[in-house]
């Protein structure tokens, strides 16, 4: 094919990678590939605020296994774009973000509405091109979606400047040729011999689990190795999903918000076998302490990860469920033994519970309505308090079912993320647990949902308060509550009313199950504001810093 | 300790922030840092000479090695490399010191490069410690203004990199 403009050829390579939606918002210097995507047949879904459209690329990529595709304009939108984008970085999110950019001939002038997009993403990007010839489009995205989904996934940017995608070129969709770039996938038959050989050697084996399992699709091959071996498996918030928590061998999460359980079996273990996981300090606690009498095998497909923050015994580089599936081929079956039993005695002794009864509702008991009403629902969060009842309280089963900013930490993330999600999935009923803060950081998406029938479900657990932080104040600040309390929160009824979403409320207990029936019926998006208490908090809790053993249990 | 490594990189616009940014987001100060073509006009060298542990070194390698821009990365290890660096060096040259200095050039086996009635312009290549006393030599005469290079490395014997 031949002599197209750069905007089409553009519109043709994500056609050849497969994108049926982007999400966006144009201006200026954008606006030649916006009008080859006018009539591409692509679906465009225009979001209120640039951010959100990198968060629902995100959500869409999470739910999918897919490349995310966002763009925006130049400066203020590009720069709009950068959260979101170093939101997909900490997570490890195969995206593709696309930005308009001012003239090459104005580059580096400060021209209106320029930003150094390139140089701004440096850090957050997995890698990002400023294309200078409008030959090099299908290069370049050809590159970028591949260096995007494979090996470790991430977030890659395209700049385009606006004569870029106006000038002509012959299309020709080039092989990838890439000398400082090959992923290692493989991995080594010696080392996996070697951690067999650990495995059954071991006779307290954790098998610790993170996202990287969720990206390489791993989670069979995860069960059939754990089951096999009887190792009891506890997951980092990313790996949330991975392990159905309905099996006696799983310890749900770990870290600081984790399974008490978790925690002590990961102090207690002889032998850690660590998969795309990274030891982040959430998990680890202070690390000196972590796991004291544990041997570790790390399984990470990025060589960058092993070693970084522990000392590793075997270092296993490949893709995580390559590696689990060898490793379930080179054990032999292990029978239930004493470390099971006394994993089990903890679990029976330390689950995790809350306070029942009283007037008000509690968020956990929310979360297992959700669970109970909806088993196989799509859950995704907020950050914050509503974001660790999410990961604690429903029992996840599915690795595409949960969907958190872990890495980043990002407010204002779920309900963007929520509706690329469900765009994705329209047929699975889609969930944003959020909290009276964070939803605020991106409300304006309600139109987004509304007008693009996205019937998600925005489950408000509303405490008036930053409740997070309030719990870290009411702890170590002496209950001075510097600007937590977020004092006059908007009506959600009316505000879901005001966008023509459908608003509900809760106030009482006996009030939520109904409540909860009535959104997952509708078919529009929702808004259910569930009333809680401010004095509401996360348990058990490991203070930042300390070891895993100094676990503390609150009461609400 | 000082280290140096040796990444082969893309001859592409950005290539050097990126790398250098790895260091900088770890705290790492860059102590010296070349870059110049290789043989192959699709390639440069770079010699990084950093201070730091060797497990922070290690993770600024891997890091280094996830560059898409970044080929290869070897750390030469000081017994089993060669390390050249080049020094101009614009020296105070009163009528009285002037033979002196000459005399130390000569020594020394540095080059002047260029003679005004009141400084001279002394040239340098040498290993990193040949540099340093050369500078401590002539700091006597009052240095006005130095200029360094910072250090290329190669691995000795016969494998290579490529061209």
């Amino acid at each position: 094919m031949s002599n197209m403009s750069g905007a089409e050829a553009i519109v043709e390579s994500l056609k050849l990678e497969g994108v049926d939606v982007v999400f966006g918002l144009p201006g200026g210097y954008i606006l030649p590939l916006y009008d080859a995507l006018y009539d591409s047949g692509i679906r465009h879904v225009l979001i209120r605020h640039e951010q959100a459209a990198a968060h629902a690329a995100d959500g869409y990529a999470r739910a999918t296994g897919r490349v995310g595709v966002c763009l925006a304009t130049s400066g203020p939108g590009a720069t709009n774009l950068v959260t979101g984008i170093a939101t997909a970085y900490m997570d490890s999110v195969p995206m593709v973000a696309m930005t308009g950019q001012v003239p090459s001939q104005l580059l580096g002038t400060d021209g209106f509405q320029e930003a150094d997009i390139t140089g701004i993403t440096i850090p957050v990007t997995k890698h990002n091109y400023l294309v200078r010839r409008a030959k090099d489009i299908p290069r370049v995205f050809r590159e970028a979606f591949y260096i995007a989904r494979t090996g470790r996934p991430g977030p890659v940017l395209i700049d385009l400047p606006k004569d870029v995608t106006v000038d002509d070129l012959d299309f020709e969709y080039p092989e990838i040729c890439l000398p400082g770039y090959s992923p290692n996938l493989k991995v080594h038959a010696l080392q996996i011999k070697r951690a067999a050989k650990a495995l059954m050697e071991a006779e307290r084996p954790v098998i610790y689990v993170g996202g990287g399992v969720k990206y390489s699709d791993g989670h069979k091959e995860l069960v059939e190795l754990a089951e096999k071996i009887k190792a009891p498996v506890t997951t980092t918030l990313m790996g949330v999903g991975c392990f159905p928590e309905d099996s006696p061998l799983s310890l749900g999460m770990l870290g600081m918000h984790g399974t008490r359980y978790a925690n002590l079996a990961i102090q207690e273990a002889d032998l850690i076998l660590a998969v795309g996981a990274r030891f982040d300090d959430r998990v680890t606690g202070k690390i000196a302490s972590f796991a004291p009498q544990a041997k570790v095998i790390h399984v990470d497909v990025d060589p960058a990860e092993i070693g970084k923050n522990v000392r590793v015994d075997i270092p296993v580089v490949g893709d995580a469920k390559t590696a689990l599936a060898e490793l379930a081929k080179a054990v032999e079956p292990k029978v239930w033994s004493a470390w099971n039993e006394l994993v089990a005695a903890w679990k029976r002794d330390h689950p995790l519970f809350y306070a029942k009864g009283g007037d008000s509702i509690k968020p956990q008991f929310v979360l297992e309505t959700i669970c109970k009403l909806c088993p196989e629902a799509v859950i995704v969060t907020e950050v914050g308090q509503n974001q660790m009842w999410a990961a604690q309280f429903f029992t996840h089963k599915d690795p595409k079912h949960f969907i958190s900013s872990g890495g980043l930490g990002t407010m204002g993330y779920g309900f963007p993320a929520a509706t690329g999600a469900k765009m994705g999935c329209p047929e699975k009923e889609v969930f944003d647990i959020a909290g009276d803060g964070s939803i605020q950081m991106n409300i304006q998406e309600l139109a987004t949902a509304v007008i693009n029938d996205v019937a998600v479900k925005v489950i408000i657990l509303n405490n008036g308060v930053l409740g997070m932080v309030r719990q870290l104040q009411d702890l170590f600040y002496e209950k001075r509550f510097t600007n937590t309390t977020l004092g006059r929160v908007p009506d959600f009824v009316k505000m879901a009313e005001a966008y023509g979403a459908l608003g509900l409320r809760a106030t009482r207990p006996s009030e939520v199950e109904g409540v909860l029936k009535e959104a997952i019926a509708s078919d529009r998006p929702t808004v259910v504001d569930v009333v809680i208490s401010p004095d509401e908090k996360v348990s058990p809790m490991v203070p930042a810093g300390a070891s895993l053993s100094e676990i503390l249990e609150l009461e609400g | 300790m000082l280290h140096t490594i040796a990444p082969i990189v893309e001859n592409k616009p950005g290539v050097l922030v990126r790398t250098a940014g790895l260091f900088s987001k770890r705290g790492f100060n860059i102590e010296s840092l070349t870059v110049g073509a290789t043989d192959n006009p699709d390639r440069s060298r770079m010699t990084i000479t950093v201070e730091g542990d060797e497990v922070v070194l290690e993770q600024v390698t891997k890091q280094l090695n996830k560059l898409v821009n970044v080929i290869r990365v070897s750390e030469l290890l000081p017994s089993e490399s060669v390390g050249r660096e080049l020094a101009v060096i614009k020296v105070a040259a009163r009528k009285e010191d002037r033979s002196e200095i000459m005399q130390i050039v000569s020594v020394i086996r540095a080059e002047v490069i260029d003679v005004s009635p009141r400084s001279m312009i002394v040239e340098m290549t040498g290993s990193e410690d040949k540099v340093e006393a050369m500078v401590r030599l002539l700091r006597q005469f009052g240095i006005k203004e130095k200029a360094r290079t910072g250090k290329v490395s190669m691995a000795r014997g016969a494998t290579a990199v490529g061209p």
